[in-house]
């Protein structure tokens, strides 16, 4: 019965969608304000709606009731509670209903914050949101409809893919949905300007917020996902350029280029039209991501078991959104109105370059996605592009981008001047070359580029550190003025010089990956591999029983200038009803790299092969993203981000100055 | 010195200009390079690859033709039904190589007509045939399945 109560609800959400969609767009377009508040309405009762159907989905998973399909296909009663509950988005259908849900979320979030917002303005963004969670819903009820029950009713469910029974399935979807769906809010931002033909600051300033918010989210998500990947999937690596990967790092490439150019407008209310072409593009690159994932177009390690009509209806979803939001753009940007000026020598001018660099290596990753798929299509050829050729185009781009990103953060708006900032950046200058040159002439061995790399991370740290300090000390100050001052500064700013150091950190983790050791063999109990530094000692292999699977497993001692440093374990398992076993790497965590063994078969006279790695500082990968993410934060409770705050500021004045 | 707009415009545009071919002139070389191609067995032997070049093979597992040794090297043959292609690597293989079973394999092909493969791939689903693999079988007429590949 809940089941059947949860899919009329969904059926229910879809009709809200549709008033939500049609009314305030009218109401704005016929200045009523009755009509324009039935937007906010309408967001908040469809989210109340999605959010029914999909605990009704979820209640349906912890309650293993076997005679929903989805639940059949996916779940299993023996299965813990939380993998109960996150196997929901496990599969294409629940995940889609994740990302309706969080779609009507973001829309319910605008309809509450957006009260201090021009209503018009308002009106129209809810309502394109109300067009795009329209054609989600009306997705996920004609093509995959979660609901569906089957009969007879089987006795058990057939269990969730192992590799998915993991915290990482908890945590990495819903983060990267939240971004992904949260650029939904700067396309309707944008569209609804468009509608509207007035962009200004004031607009910048409302959709600033929500961009850094996906931002945020995303670069998690991507972060989180890279993690799991590089622990379960027991390759060793932790970026694979597979298309899936891809797809979710083009619109974070796009993205960031939003979140800086919005800074732009709103400071300097310059490079609008740009603005509002990024954030059309950065939400048409979530679709087409959307759109790889779903059609099984790529094959990728993500594959769902795919379905034609699911793919031509994405397909349909991206054509309209991207092709309506673009064809909207060409004919109603022209009419807006030019911005601000600046020199080139200025931040405006580095923002620029930093949008160019971006947009370039976002272009670099879409061709190498799509030109297997093209050539395909025209030739016939069947080829691979892989990290070889995004190391070759996307990597030098963003280095590129990296070396000049302290200077630029330095810049003065409006005017900036060259040599000051190369004066400030001096020391930050000098010491990142320094460290380059004593790591070149100490570690021998490991690619030239490992050291340079490392150069760079060290110059992106200090290039943030000197800006901090040049902002906050004056000559003659004392200390406490000083650290007084460095505190008084704009958490935005703040944000800023931490998500940028966040990059450098992330960067030495990347450039050590060169000084990674590999090794592999196979071991008898008591025999060793070595990896660098360490080796590894085979104590046993054995067999053990854990819930719902048999493993293999294979236990080491790490061994450090012959003491004892940790024990891995890395095994074999095979979970109940499947055929084929999972690896399942063993990590050991020492300081800020990881020992990792990925064993690979177990002989009959009880030796394994495994392949062995050692892995300086990679932990910095994604330490790096979460001090990116925490930049974002900082920035994002900034005084200024607060959506409203200002036109309810000016709003309690004009109300104190005219007491009614 | 104040620039007019139509200055500063010119700037930017020109800036767009050297950021874009710099872009446009690595993607065209790495498209050139970096690129590489797959084939099945029939195609591999009809075609004259030049030695060293990288190239991608696949097809099914020829049954009995797998020979593991002590040392991590493994032999053996991937068939599309029509021509045989010796293999050869030293490494592990993933969970999912089985022999009849589809596999995709990196590397060059040697003077006496070996692949020297280093790198093997599978992928993470039980059901899953590459869709290359599928495609190469198809052109031999083996294999029977939905064009796509990747079947559900």
């Amino acid at each position: 019965m809940t089941v059947e109560l949860g899919h009329y609800a969904l059926i229910l959400a879809l009709a809200l969608a549709f008033v939500q969609m049609t009314v305030p767009l009218w109401g704005s377009l016929a200045r009523d304000p009755a009509l324009m508040r039935v937007g906010r309405m309408a967001a908040w009762a469809s989210f109340g709606f999605v959010t029914f159907s999909y605990a009704a989905l979820t209640m349906a998973y912890v309650n293993s009731d076997f005679s929903v399909l989805n639940v059949v296909m996916n779940s299993h009663s023996a299965k813990p509670l939380i993998y109960k509950i996150s196997g929901v988005w496990s599969n294409h259908e629940g995940s889609m209903m994740l990302w309706v849900l969080i779609l009507v979320l973001f829309a319910a979030l605008v309809a509450w914050r957006g009260g201090g917002m021009p209503e018009r303005l308002l009106a129209s963004v809810l309502s394109v949101q109300g067009a795009i969670a329209f054609a989600f819903i009306l997705f996920v009820v004609v093509t995959s409809n979660p609901f569906e029950r089957v009969f007879p009713i089987p006795v058990e469910g057939q269990g969730l893919n192992p590799v998915l029974q993991d915290p990482g399935l908890a945590i990495h979807p819903p983060l990267l949905y939240l971004g992904y769906v949260g650029f939904s809010i700067a396309y309707s931002f944008a569209v609804g300007a468009l509608i509207h033909g007035r962009i200004d600051a004031v607009f910048a300033r409302f959709v600033r917020p929500w961009t850094l918010l996906a931002w945020l989210f995303l670069t998690l998500g991507i972060s989180m996902g890279s993690y799991w990947a590089y622990y379960e999937l027991g390759w060793g690596g932790w970026w694979f350029w597979d298309p899936v990967e891809n797809a979710s790092l083009m619109p974070w490439l796009m993205g960031t280029a939003l979140v800086h150019c919005t800074v732009v407008m709103e400071k300097r209310d310059a490079l609008k039209v740009w603005t509002i072409l990024l954030a059309i593009l950065t939400f048409s690159l979530s679709l087409l991501g959307a759109f790889i994932v779903r059609s099984g177009v790529l094959t990728s390690v993500h594959s769902f078991a795919s379905d034609p009509t699911r793919g031509v209806f994405i397909l349909g979803i991206l054509t309209f959104f991207v092709g309506g939001g673009l064809a909207l753009f060409a004919w109603r940007a022209p009419m807006l109105r030019q911005g601000g000026l600046f020199a080139a020598v200025s931040r405006e001018g580095a923002l620029i370059v930093n949008n160019l660099f971006l947009a370039a290596t976002c272009a670099a990753v879409l061709i190498g996605t799509l030109y297997p798929l093209a050539l395909e299509a025209i030739s016939g050829a069947a080829i691979s592009v892989g990290a070889p050729f995004f190391n070759a185009t996307a990597v030098p781009l963003v280095v590129m981008l990296l070396a000049f990103l302290p200077i630029g953060q330095t810049l003065a708006w409006k005017r900036g001047n060259l040599l000051g900032a190369a004066q400030r950046m001096m020391v930050a200058l000098g010491i990142s070359i320094l460290v380059s040159l004593v790591m070149l002439s100490m570690v021998h061995g490991g690619p030239v580029a490992a050291p340079l790399g490392v150069g760079l991370g060290a110059w992106l740290i200090l290039g943030s550190v000197s800006e901090i300090m040049s902002r906050s000390w004056r000559r003659g100050a004392t200390l406490r003025i000083f650290v007084a001052r460095a505190f008084g500064l704009p958490r935005a700013a703040w944000g800023a010089a931490l998500a940028h150091a966040g990059i450098g950190v992330t960067v030495i983790g990347i450039a050590a990956t060169g000084w990674g050791v590999e090794n592999l063999g196979v071991l008898k109990p008591g025999e060793r591999i070595e990896i660098g530094a360490y080796s590894l000692v085979l104590d046993k292999s054995f067999v053990r029983n854990g819930q719902g699977f048999r493993e293999d497993v294979a236990r080491f001692s790490v061994m450090e200038n012959g003491g004892f440093a940790g024990a891995v374990e890395t095994g074999k398992r095979v979970h109940a009803g499947r055929y084929m076993p999972t690896t399942e790497a063993g990590i050991l965590t020492l300081g800020l790299g990881q020992v990792y063994a990925s064993v690979n078969d177990f002989h009959a006279d009880g030796s394994v092969s495994l392949k062995a790695y050692w892995k300086p500082l990679v932990l910095l990968i994604w330490l790096g993203s979460l001090l990116m993410a925490a930049g974002g934060g900082l920035a994002l409770i900034d005084r200024r981000s607060r959506i409203g705050i200002v036109v309810r500021s000016k709003a309690a004045a004009l109300l104190a100055g005219r007491p009614a | 010195m104040a620039m007019t707009r139509k200055q500063r415009r010119l700037v930017t545009i020109g800036l767009a200009g050297i950021v874009l071919a710099i872009a446009a002139t690595l993607i065209l070389t790495a498209a050139k390079d970096k690129i590489v191609f797959f084939y099945g067995p029939t195609e591999l032997k009809t075609m004259a690859a030049s030695p060293g070049q990288r190239l991608r093979i696949g097809g099914l597992i020829e049954a009995g033709s797998l020979v593991k040794s002590d040392d991590l090297r493994v032999a053996f043959r991937v068939t599309d039904g029509t021509t045989v292609l010796a293999v050869a690597y030293r490494g592990l293989l993933p969970d999912l190589f089985r022999e009849g079973q589809g596999v995709v394999a990196e590397g060059v092909l040697e003077s006496d007509g070996t692949f020297r493969a280093d790198s093997v791939l599978a992928k993470h689903d039980e059901n899953y045939m590459p869709k290359e693999v599928a495609e190469a079988l198809r052109k031999q007429g083996v294999w029977k399945g939905q064009k796509n590949g990747a079947t559900p």
